[in-house]
């Protein structure tokens, strides 16, 4: 297939409708496992730790949308960086609240106490307030009344958002030393990143090859 | 492996048992994986017989004990104990063995034996995580001498009226009861005396994280997990608000006279 043809693919009206339902797959597999008592001998375990771990890949795969596209030519791939993104919301607020429900109980002073005393679990929050403007200004009338610069650099937080979270995991596993798979989305988030700073320092030196013009885009979807 | 109902005080706690299907499928033993699920996965291949274990150091009669001596050594009793784990869960298990006081008197520590240490299996032919560098194997745990000799510290060769399921610490094990699960060793091989208080895993591995002592106490927090409250396995439901963790694991009335005098937050 050719570089058209893959893109006429991801234009197919059914494409995002599609990629929609597969992200709820893991919450459909805890809703089914919580009805099999297939979640193991501590389910709040699982889901906690579930919901943590999908937000952490959520983030990596909305990271990858922008350096994707600029490297194939993929230019529908832009059309579903804004789901990917609400995603990661997404799976972040069920993973606060299995926080909040299932270790504390719904008991707002118990959260607070708990934050102040935890770095650990202030940090993942911190990542997670963090993502409500984002979340918050992700529709089009958001972006236009911001102006797509403002909104953009509104937008560079994701790049915070996933050294917090990375930050987190790795704080959680480096109380039992298991740092192998910390270390796979260090690498991952770490390229991805790394990957952004690299354009932006090729770019740099010379303003007359300014990469905006050369990769001309809807407004919305300029933001890497 | 039947024991009698045991007659020491706070031996025979009133919860209901864990399930015996959680309590040998959902287990911390690193050696076998660092999932809870890895050691039932990993540890049908661990060679349980013959098995021996060493007595060195501080005692008169130093030696090496083999397992079916060891199991002669003082009638078997049924004891159910809390578990508490660091990581905030519990279970609630039918232990069989007996008080790990018996071994010690017949040992017979010398005046200068403050500590034990026990060291537990390091086969890296049959454990797969030993040689990875989660832990400095082999796992070493450690008591103070008066808590070694307290009647609720125990050896146990069983649970749930049947010998050790490997997972679970085969073919014998510490269990201390008023101290996080991690303190009760598994699948010992060797039992030391000694004057000074033994380097124990985790504590080398974190010493902020993990104090020597790791009595069960809500008023220490781990950086990672609170203490203060905890899930009973199998019992408390998904939205169920966590119960509050008993101080001593519950075993205060038995045990507190042990830590008398000492500032708990220093010594955790």
């Amino acid at each position: 297939m050719n570089l058209a043809a893959v893109n006429r693919v991801l234009l197919h009206p059914a494409a995002k409708p599609l990629l929609w339902l597969l992200c709820l797959v893991p919450l459909a597999g805890w809703i089914w496992g919580g009805f099999h008592g297939s979640l193991g001998a501590n389910p709040a375990e699982t889901i906690l730790r579930g919901t943590g771990s999908w937000t952490l890949r959520f983030l990596c795969i909305v990271l990858v949308v922008t350096p994707l596209r600029q490297w194939t030519g993929l230019n529908a791939l832009a059309r579903w960086r804004r789901l990917l993104g609400l995603y990661v919301f997404f799976y972040s607020v069920l993973h606060f609240l299995a926080y909040a429900w299932l270790d504390m109980g719904f008991d707002p002073a118990a959260v607070v106490k708990d934050l102040a005393r935890r770095p650990f679990a202030l940090v993942g929050f911190l990542a997670f307030v963090l993502l409500v403007p984002l979340a918050a200004t992700s529709f089009n009338r958001a972006i236009k009344a911001m102006g797509a610069a403002r909104w953009q650099r509104l937008h560079r937080l994701v790049y915070a958002i996933a050294l917090l979270g990375l930050l987190h995991f790795f704080w959680m596993r480096a109380s039992k030393h298991r740092y192998d798979e910390v270390l796979v989305y260090a690498v991952v988030i770490g390229g991805l990143l790394g990957v952004r700073l690299w354009r932006r320092l090729q770019a740099a030196p010379s303003p007359r090859a300014a990469p905006v013009a050369r990769n001309a885009q809807p407004s919305r979807v300029t933001g890497s | 492996l039947p024991g009698n109902r045991s007659a020491v005080p706070g031996a025979m706690v009133m919860d209901k048992p864990t399930a015996y299907a959680d309590a040998s499928t959902y287990n911390n033993f690193y050696e076998f994986g660092t999932d809870k699920a890895d050691p039932a996965r990993n540890a049908g291949k661990l060679q349980t017989r013959p098995w021996t274990v060493a007595i060195e150091g501080e005692v008169k009669k130093p030696g090496v004990l083999d397992l079916e001596a060891l199991l002669k050594l003082a009638p078997m009793e049924e004891r159910i104990y809390r578990l508490r784990c660091v990581e905030g869960w519990s279970m609630v298990i039918p232990w069989v063995g007996f008080s790990l006081a018996e071994l010690v008197r017949k040992v017979e520590p010398t005046g200068n034996a403050k500590y034990v240490e026990f060291v537990t299996l390091a086969d890296p032919k049959q454990m797969p995580m030993v040689g990875s560098r989660v832990l400095d194997w082999p796992y070493v745990e450690g008591l103070r001498m008066d808590e070694a000799m307290h009647p609720l510290a125990m050896l146990a060769f069983g649970m749930y009226g049947e010998v050790l399921p490997n997972q679970n610490g085969a073919p014998v094990r510490l269990v201390v009861p008023w101290k996080y699960g991690f303190k009760s060793a598994k699948s010992i091989v060797k039992i030391r005396f000694t004057d000074r208080q033994p380097g124990t895993a985790w504590n080398k591995a974190a010493q902020q994280e993990y104090g020597f002592f790791s009595n069960v106490n809500p008023e220490v927090d781990h950086p990672r997990w609170s203490q203060a409250t905890e899930r009973r396995i199998g019992e408390d439901g998904l939205f169920a608000k966590k119960r509050p963790t008993l101080m001593f694991n519950g075993y205060g009335p038995q045990v507190a006279s042990l830590y008398a005098g000492m500032d708990l937050r220093k010594f955790f």
